[in-house]
C-alpha cells in the first residue's frame, strides 16, 4: 500500500468542506430551519511487536460524518461512515425523520452566531511522519528490546506498539461557519512482564505527541516500562488504616478529570454533581490554580473551536482555590441561564500550576503513607463525590519507599480530598493532555488485609 | 504433533477448494441471503470477486486469511426533563481483511466496498508475509442452522410513536414511584448488525444480530442530599422485549428504588470481610476474576495468572463456571462468532478444577487447540480476539436466606457498576452500587457504594456456599479489551465468599 502520509491529507480538507456544505444545503432543502454537520477522515499505521517479532501490522482508514437538524427547537441527528452523495441525503433524511418525533426543547439550537470562531488559527497540530511499516517495526522492537534486556527478571512481554495517524475534521453550521484543520498523532508504548518468587507483575510506559520528533526515545520508553514492572515485584497488601496518599503525577491527572466531570454542563443541569451551585466558592486550598489552554501549540487536545463552532479560549477553572468557571457547551449554558464556555466536546489541555518540589520532596513531606501508582475500576460517584478504587503502589515510611503494595483500595470523598490537597509536585513527566505533578492528599482510608 | 495435524488440515482445505463449490442461493440459509442482499449486492460484489480477494491474500507463508463484511444500523432516543429531547440514527459499513502468518497478522480495512478499495486493503494486509505466489481459493457454503434470535430488524419493530410512548411511560412511572425523584433520564437503543465472513479455510458464514437496550437513571433528593439510581435491560430481541409484563416500567421502579436506598446509605466498611454476593449481575465477579484470565491469547503468551494451570484447582468444590454463547436471545449470545465458528457452551471451571480456555482461530491454531467460538471483534475495523459471551456459575443447593443467615458480620452486595482486572497479577476490582451490612445473620442498614478487590486465582477458592438461585443479568454488560467493546452477559447464584477486601471509608 502506498504510504499513508503520501496522501497529502491537507489537500483533502477542501472536499471535506464541500461535503459539510452539501449536508447543510441538503438539510435546508429538506426543510430544516437550522443544521450543523461534521465530517472527518483519519488514516494511519499501527504496528505491534512482541518478543522481538512483528505481531500485527494494521492499516487504518476511517471516514465519518454526522448531522444534526433543527426544526425550530426540535432536533434529530444521524451519522454514517459512507461519504457518498446518496448516503449524505439519506443521513439528512434520517435526522429529519427523527426530528419529527423529538419534542420542543427551548434550549435546543445552534450556539449563538456571535460566538462562532472568527479565525481558525494554526495550532501547529499537523506533523506527518513518513515512516514505513518496516521502520515502525524496527523502532517498536528497539523499544521492547530495551525493556527486555533491562534485567533478567523481565521474563515476558505484552509487546510494544507504534502508531502514527493523521486526521482531518471539518465542522460547519447554518450560521455560515465552516472550519477545519489537519492533525497528526503518533505514539510509542511498551508493556513487559517481570517475575520473581511471588509471581508475575506487568507495567507499561508510553509516549504520545503531535510531532514524531517530540516522542521520547524508544529505548527510554522501554527502560521506563521495565523499571516500573520491576518495582512492583513482590507486592503485597497492607492492613486497613487511614493515611496520607501521594498520587503519582500520571495518576493524579485522573483527579483533575473527576473535577471536570463534576463541573461539566450535563452534570450540573441534571444536578448530578457534588459541585452543584459551588461557582465562586473555595473548593481547593488557596495555592491551587487549574486552567485550560486550548491553543497550546502541538497540544494533544488543542483546538481552535469547539464542537459547537464556538471559539475556544484559555481560562482559569480554579484560581486561589476558588471555582471560577464551569465547563459548558451552548446547550448546557442555556439550561443553566449562562453563557457557553466554548467547551462543547470537553476541556482542551487541562493544566495545574505546579509546585516547586519534586516527588522525593513530597514523599519526605508525607512521611509515612501510600504512594499510588495505579488505580483500578470505576468507583467514582460524581453525584456525591464518593471515591473508592482499587490501587497499587508503595508503602512509604520516613519519606522512603519501603515495599510495593497491591490488592488494596483507597477511599474518601472528592470534596474532602480536594480540600485536603497538601501540595502539588513539579514532576509532570508523562504524555497526556492533562498536565499535573504528583498530588499529596492529607488523609484517605486504605482497605487491605 | 499438534502442528503436524494443522498442516494436514491445510492440505484438506486445498482439496475442498478443488471442489469448486460456490455460493448458491438455494443452499444458503436466511442469514447468508440477508447479508448478501444488505452488503454484497449493493456494492456490486460477486462470488468471484471474493474468491479473487482471497486469492490475493493467499500465499505459501499465509496460514489463514479472512474477509469480514459488516453493515450495522443503530437508532437511539433520549428522554430528559420529561421530553423526548434527542434521537439519532447511525449507519456503518465496511470490510476488514486479515492475513495471518504464524503469529503475525496483517490487517487493513475499508469503509468503501468497491472492488479496487478491497484489493488495496487485501494487498496491505498480506504485506505482513512478504510476496509469495498467488494462491487461488474457492469458497464453500457453510450452513448455520442455529437461530438464537430473530434476524428481523429491531429498529423497525416498533413505530416511532410507540418508542417515544415507551420512554414517556418510563418517565411517568419513575416520577410516580416517589416524590423525591428529581431527574429522570431514559434512553432506548435498537441496533441491527449484519456480518458475513469468508475465510480461506472454506468458511462462509453470516449472522444477523439484533440488540436492544433500555436505560433509566434517576436522581432523588431528600434534605439537600442527592443520590443516583440506575437500571437497565437488554437482549438480542426486538423492542417488544420491553413491553412484555411491562418490563420497562419495572426498570423505572428499580432505578428509583436504588436511588432511595442510597439516600439512606451510611459509610461502607473498610477491610477484609465475608461478602455475600446477590444473584445475577454480581457475576461481574466471574467476568473479571477468572473470565479474562482464561482467554486464549493471554494464556498462549503466558501473560495470564492462569497460564499453564489447566487441571489444577482454582475454585472451591462445587464451583462450575461456563461461557455459553448459545443462550437464546441473550445480550452476549451469538449464532456464530466473528470468525464463523458456531458459538458453544464451554466449561471453564468444573467442580473447582480449571478445564479450559476460550479460543479464537488464531490462538487455537498456535496452541494446538480448537476454536471455542469466542473469536469476536467490535467491528470490521478491529481484529478479532478471544472474548467472552455469557459467563456464569451454575447453581448450587443452598437457600439464599440460609446463606445470609450463616454470616455473623459481613457485607451483602447486590448491585454493581463495572469491574477491571490486571490479568498478569490476577488482581481484580468490581464496584458495588447497592450493598448492606450483614449483622447477626440478618440484612442490616444500606451502605454507600464501595470497590471490592481480590485476587482472581484465589477468590473462587474462598466460595463457601453456593445458592440455588442462579440468575443471569438483565442484559446490560459491555466488555472492553484492548480498546474494543463487545456486548456480554454474566450470571451467578447467591454466593458466600469468605474474605474479600471491601473499600469503604469506615475503619
Amino acid at each position: 500500500m502506498a504510504h499513508h502520509a503520501s496522501d497529502d491529507p491537507p489537500r483533502r480538507l477542501a472536499p471535506l468542506r464541500e461535503t459539510v456544505q452539501m449536508i447543510l444545503d441538503e438539510a435546508e432543502r429538506q426543510g430544516a430551519t437550522a443544521a450543523e454537520a461534521g465530517a472527518s477522515s483519519r488514516a494511519g499505521l499501527e504496528v505491534g511487536v512482541r518478543l522481538g517479532e512483528v505481531e500485527t501490522v494494521e492499516h487504518t482508514r476511517d471516514n465519518g460524518l454526522g448531522v444534526t437538524v433543527y426544526f425550530g427547537h426540535r432536533k434529530g441527528s444521524a451519522s454514517t461512515s459512507d461519504m457518498s452523495p446518496q448516503a449524505l441525503r439519506e443521513a439528512v433524511a434520517a435526522a429529519c425523520a427523527i426530528a419529527r418525533y423529538t419534542q420542543e426543547d427551548p434550549c435546543a439550537a445552534l450556539a449563538d452566531a456571535g460566538r462562532m470562531c472568527r479565525e481558525v488559527s494554526d495550532l501547529d497540530l499537523y506533523h506527518p511522519w513518513p515512516i514505513t511499516p518496516e521502520q515502525a517495526i524496527e523502532l517498536a522492537i528497539a523499544c521492547e528490546d530495551a525493556a527486555r534486556h533491562c534485567d533478567p527478571r523481565i521474563t515476558n512481554s505484552e509487546g510494544a506498539s507504534l502508531s502514527s495517524y493523521w486526521g482531518l475534521q471539518v465542522y460547519g453550521n447554518s450560521h455560515g461557519f465552516i472550519g477545519g484543520y489537519p492533525t497528526t498523532r503518533h505514539g510509542l508504548s511498551c508493556s513487559v512482564i517481570g517475575e520473581d518468587g511471588h509471581g508475575m507483575q506487568r507495567d507499561h510506559w508510553w509516549s504520545s505527541a503531535r510531532a514524531p520528533q517530540d516522542l521520547d526515545e524508544a529505548a527510554a520508553i522501554g527502560r521506563r516500562a521495565a523499571e516500573r514492572t520491576l518495582a512492583r515485584l513482590g507486592a503485597r497488601p497492607i492492613t486497613t488504616r487511614q493515611a496520607p496518599v501521594l498520587f503519582q503525577a500520571e495518576v493524579a491527572s485522573g483527579l483533575m478529570r473527576h473535577l471536570i466531570g463534576a463541573i461539566q454542563g450535563a452534570s450540573l443541569y441534571r444536578r448530578a454533581s457534588f459541585l452543584v451551585d459551588r461557582l465562586g466558592e473555595r473548593i481547593f486550598p488557596s495555592f491551587v490554580r487549574i486552567h485550560e489552554e486550548p491553543h497550546r501549540p502541538r497540544g494533544l487536545s488543542s483546538a481552535p473551536f469547539d464542537g459547537d463552532g464556538v471559539a475556544t479560549a484559555a481560562k482559569d477553572l480554579v484560581r486561589d482555590g476558588v471555582l471560577q468557571s464551569y465547563v459548558l457547551d451552548s446547550y448546557a449554558a442555556r439550561k443553566l441561564g449562562m453563557e457557553t464556555t466554548g467547551n462543547a466536546g470537553g476541556v482542551r489541555n487541562l493544566m495545574i500550576d505546579m509546585g516547586s518540589r519534586d516527588r522525593n520532596a513530597l514523599l519526605a513531606e508525607m512521611g509515612s503513607g501510600l504512594l499510588v501508582t495505579e488505580l483500578m475500576g470505576q468507583g467514582v460517584n460524581t453525584v456525591t463525590g464518593d471515591y473508592s478504587r482499587g490501587a497499587a503502589g508503595f508503602w512509604v515510611e520516613n519519606g522512603t519507599i519501603q515495599f510495593p503494595v497491591e490488592e488494596i483500595t483507597i477511599a474518601g470523598n472528592l470534596e474532602t480530598m480536594f480540600a485536603g490537597l497538601v501540595a502539588v509536585g513539579n514532576d509532570c513527566d508523562y504524555s497526556g493532555s492533562t498536565r499535573t505533578g504528583s498530588w499529596l492528599i492529607d488523609r484517605m482510608t486504605i482497605a487491605g488485609q | 504433533m499438534q502442528w503436524a495435524r494443522c498442516r494436514r488440515l491445510v492440505a484438506d482445505r486445498r482439496r475442498v477448494a478443488a471442489n469448486h463449490r460456490t455460493l448458491k442461493p438455494e443452499t444458503m440459509n436466511d442469514s447468508i441471503l440477508i447479508a448478501r442482499r444488505a452488503i454484497l449486492e449493493p456494492a456490486g460484489l460477486t462470488d468471484s470477486d471474493l474468491e479473487r480477494l482471497l486469492g490475493e491474500l493467499r500465499g505459501p507463508a499465509i496460514d489463514a486469511a479472512d474477509l469480514y463484511f459488516q453493515t450495522s444500523r443503530l437508532e437511539s432516543w433520549v428522554l430528559e426533563d420529561g421530553i423526548i429531547k434527542d434521537g439519532g440514527f447511525n449507519l456503518e459499513q465496511g470490510v476488514g481483511i486479515r492475513a495471518v502468518s504464524g503469529e503475525k497478522t496483517g490487517f487493513a480495512y475499508s469503509d468503501e466496498l468497491h472492488y479496487p478499495a478491497l484489493e488495496q486493503a487485501a494487498r496491505a494486509a498480506r504485506s505482513i508475509a512478504g510476496r509469495g505466489r498467488d494462491g487461488r481459493t474457492r469458497i464453500a457454503v457453510d450452513v448455520q442452522p442455529r437461530c438464537l434470535y430473530d434476524p428481523s430488524n429491531p429498529v423497525e419493530s416498533l413505530a416511532n410513536e410507540d418508542k417515544i410512548g415507551l420512554l414517556q411511560r418510563v418517565d411517568r412511572e419513575a416520577r410516580r414511584a416517589d416524590p423525591r425523584v428529581r431527574e429522570v433520564v431514559a434512553s432506548l437503543v435498537a441496533a441491527q448488525d449484519i456480518m458475513l465472513v469468508v475465510a480461506d479455510d472454506g468458511t462462509v458464514a453470516a449472522d444477523v444480530r439484533p440488540l436492544v437496550r433500555l436505560n433509566v437513571s434517576v436522581i432523588a433528593e431528600q434534605g439537600g442530599r442527592r443520590e443516583q439510581g440506575s437500571s437497565g435491560g437488554g437482549a438480542r430481541a426486538d423492542l417488544g422485549y420491553f413491553l412484555v409484563a411491562d418490563l420497562a416500567l419495572e426498570l423505572a421502579r428499580e432505578a428509583v428504588r436504588q436511588a432511595l436506598v442510597n439516600l439512606e446509605a451510611d459509610e461502607a466498611p473498610a477491610g477484609t470481610m465475608t461478602v455475600v454476593l446477590g444473584p445475577g449481575w454480581p457475576g461481574v465477579l466471574l467476568h473479571e476474576a477468572i473470565g479474562h484470565g482464561l482467554e486464549g491469547d493471554f494464556n498462549r503468551k503466558g501473560t495470564s495468572a492462569f497460564a499453564g494451570r489447566i487441571g489444577q484447582r482454582v475454585a472451591a468444590p462445587g464451583v462450575t463456571v461456563v461461557d455459553d454463547g448459545t443462550l437464546p436471545g441473550r445480550r452476549g449470545s451469538l449464532n456464530i462468532d466473528d470468525e464463523g465458528t458456531a458459538s458453544q457452551n464451554t466449561v471453564l471451571i468444573e467442580d473447582g478444577i480449571l478445564r479450559g480456555y476460550m479460543q479464537d482461530k488464531l490462538n487455537a491454531r498456535l496452541t494446538g487447540a480448537v476454536s471455542t467460538g469466542n473469536g469476536r471483534r467490535e467491528s470490521y475495523a478491529h481484529l478479532p480476539m478471544p472474548r467472552m459471551t455469557n459467563t456464569y456459575m451454575l447453581a448450587g443447593d443452598k437457600d439464599p436466606a440460609e446463606i445470609i443467615a450463616s454470616v455473623d458480620r459481613g457485607l451483602y452486595a447486590v448491585n454493581f457498576g463495572g469491574g477491571q482486572v490486571d490479568i498478569t497479577s490476577g488482581k481484580f476490582v468490581f464496584s458495588a452500587s447497592e450493598a448492606y451490612l450483614i449483622e447477626g445473620g440478618r440484612i442490616g442498614r444500606p451502605v454507600k457504594g464501595a470497590t471490592l478487590i481480590g485476587n482472581g486465582p484465589e477468590v473462587l477458592t474462598r466460595v463457601s456456599l453456593i445458592g440455588n438461585d442462579l440468575a443471569l443479568d438483565r442484559g446490560v454488560g459491555t466488555c472492553g479489551k484492548e480498546g474494543q467493546s463487545v456486548p456480554v452477559g454474566v450470571g451467578q447464584p447467591t454466593l458466600r465468599v469468605d474474605g474479600l477486601t471491601v473499600g469503604g471509608t469506615s475503619t
